[in-house]
């Protein structure tokens, strides 16, 4: 069953529609990804981004999307971190985005 | 000790290929690679349960990508193949390998490192902002995912990706806006007669291009400085076209990068000499084109060892392998191995003609405004890393390394690492080769702490 694409989403689908529906949580908004999505394409067809730079310069969402930059770790709830751009999304995933990565300051 | 497997690291065109020719000499190689399938980045396959076929994601490299991928699917119980593992340390004759969280060591007698390559990219003012990506990201969200990068989406830098992946794109459904290359024309006619013996490379090239412009695409030559405009995300770019004149593009989404960058922290735990090379203008493990290193046991394979594509890495993963059996006292085919060596050196002079005619603009780095962040991971800008240089004194790479973290972040300078050597070679005002490089350490990416305890 395709899914429509968000209104203010960064990622844009144009192709492989048709793949079970994957229900995940951004800061406990409920969303919807495909099965086969990374983290990072269920993130950024939901959103603009993947977190806050560390350094206060800005959100991010990512850079090379083949696990050179390493650019795109995530936060979950249960505080596990997760390379966005070579991790699959999964059923029931709670994403954070907001305030994460205090440990790194 | 002679019977010990040999230990291939990466499964892209050169990893297979060297599997492939092990297996046929009745070898059973270990074969280690971080992604979930083969192919490595060129010929990526999607995940299970999606449905495109080979034709819609690789174009004209289709039947390449089938030879290969079936090649590699046929060697399945005849080799030690472990996807999805990370090699993030090599010491004391063993590879110490990360997966499913798990640590693991293989000890190894004989290695094939054919670790592949990255965009190379130079920073410019809003280059971290959401909506932009590297060229060979650009690819891997649509070939990969099914996904655009954006919904108007411009296209920037240089070299044959360049075209390739704004193609792909409009060919895709993408909004394609504008391919706006930093390379002068000038340089592309220098660059002609050298290409022209990469006939059928060429060839493509222009249907690229051709098929770009008939879609009105706006294509422009020497493009100079670029400024990102946005807020949470990309929203314009600024940029100056080859006449003086200044233009403003709104977009959403936009996909840059200046060629590919050797992958080479294996090679150099290794303790393989670097060697600086002019044409690449990076420094890179030492190896004949055999494979072999000055390290025994060790041979580099593909773009890991020096950029030069696919079709040279297919056929240096096999020359290393060979190489590998000649040493471990097995017969080969000697004209075969130069033939395989004479082609190896074609395409070499042919890649020499892509660097001419796309050529690396490192003014543009040299340039870089101060206050553009440089390193991304730590939010470093261009002008606190020239200032390590100027009031620190640090005459070489690693010293503004450490004054400054550029470099120190989770990629190990694997992004800024060119542009940021050139940043501090202008600063010094020495040629590039006089300031090192950065060193790979372990763990060569992030792991779990728990992992090196």
């Amino acid at each position: 069953m395709p899914i429509r694409d968000t209104a203010d989403a960064q990622f844009r689908r144009l192709a492989e529609h048709d793949r079970p529906v994957v229900r995940f949580a951004i800061d406990g908004r409920p969303c919807e990804a495909l099965a086969g999505d990374t983290l990072l394409t269920a993130l950024l067809v939901n959103g603009r981004s993947l977190r806050s730079s560390e350094f206060d310069d800005g959100p991010r969402a990512g850079f090379c999307l083949m696990g050179a930059c390493q650019d795109c770790w995530v936060t979950l709830e249960d505080g596990d971190r997760l390379r966005a751009c070579t991790s699959f999304v999964a059923e029931g995933m709670r994403i954070v985005t907001q305030g994460a990565s205090d440990d790194e300051r | 000790m002679s019977d010990r497997k040999p230990v291939i690291v990466g499964a892209g065109p050169a990893g297979i290929s060297a599997a492939v020719t092990l297996v046929a000499a009745g070898l059973t190689p270990i074969v280690l690679d971080e992604a979930p399938r083969s192919g490595g980045q060129i010929y990526r396959r999607p995940p299970p349960g999606f449905t495109r076929s080979r034709q819609a994601l690789y174009g004209f490299e289709a039947a390449k990508a089938r030879r290969l991928h079936e090649a590699f699917d046929a060697l399945a119980g005849r080799i030690d193949y472990r996807p999805e593992t990370l090699v993030w340390d090599m010491r004391g004759g063993a590879l110490h390998c990360l997966s499913d969280g798990r640590s693991s060591e293989i000890a190894y007698r004989d290695l094939i490192l054919a670790t592949g390559a990255r965009d190379r990219i130079i920073p410019f003012p809003g280059w971290t902002l959401p909506g932009i990506y590297t060229l060979g990201g650009a690819q891997i969200a649509l070939k990969y995912q099914g996904c655009a990068i954006g919904r108007n989406i411009v296209f920037l830098g240089t070299g044959p990706l360049l075209y390739l992946v704004a193609y792909q794109y409009a060919k895709a459904g993408a909004t394609v806006l504008a391919v706006l290359d930093t390379a002068p024309f000038a340089a592309k006619r220098r660059g002609l007669p050298g290409l022209l013996k990469g006939a059928t490379t060429f060839a493509k090239g222009l249907w690229y291009l051709a098929s770009l412009r008939a879609r009105g695409i706006r294509l422009e030559s020497g493009v100079g400085p670029i400024v990102a405009e946005g807020d949470t995300s990309v929203s314009a770019l600024r940029y100056r076209a080859a006449d003086g004149v200044e233009h403003r593009i709104a977009c959403d989404g936009l996909a840059f990068g200046f060629g590919l960058s050797s992958e080479t922290q294996l090679a150099d735990l290794a303790e393989i000499p670097f060697r600086y090379d002019a044409v690449q203008q990076q420094f890179l493990p030492a190896r004949e084109v055999s494979g072999r290193t000055p390290v025994a046991g060790i041979y580099l394979a593909g773009d890991g060892g020096g950029i030069a594509g696919a079709d040279a890495a297919e056929l240096s993963g096999e020359r290393a392998a060979l190489a590998l059996l000649e040493d471990r006292g097995q017969a080969v085919d000697k004209p075969h191995l130069a033939a395989i060596e004479r082609t190896l050196q074609r395409i070499a002079g042919f890649r020499a003609a892509l660097e001419t005619a796309f050529p690396f603009p490192a003014d543009f780095a040299a340039a870089m405004a101060d206050e553009t962040i440089l390193c991304r991971c730590e939010g470093v800008t261009a002008g606190e890393f020239r200032r390590a240089a100027a009031e620190l004194g640090a005459a070489e790479v690693n010293r503004a390394k450490a004054f400054t973290r550029c470099g120190m972040g989770r990629c190990q300078g694997r992004v800024c690492g060119p542009a940021a050597a050139i940043v501090l070679a202008a600063a010094l005002a020495v040629p590039p080769e006089r300031i090192g490089r950065l060193r790979g350490q372990a763990p060569v990416k992030p792991i779990p702490l728990a992992v090196t305890a």
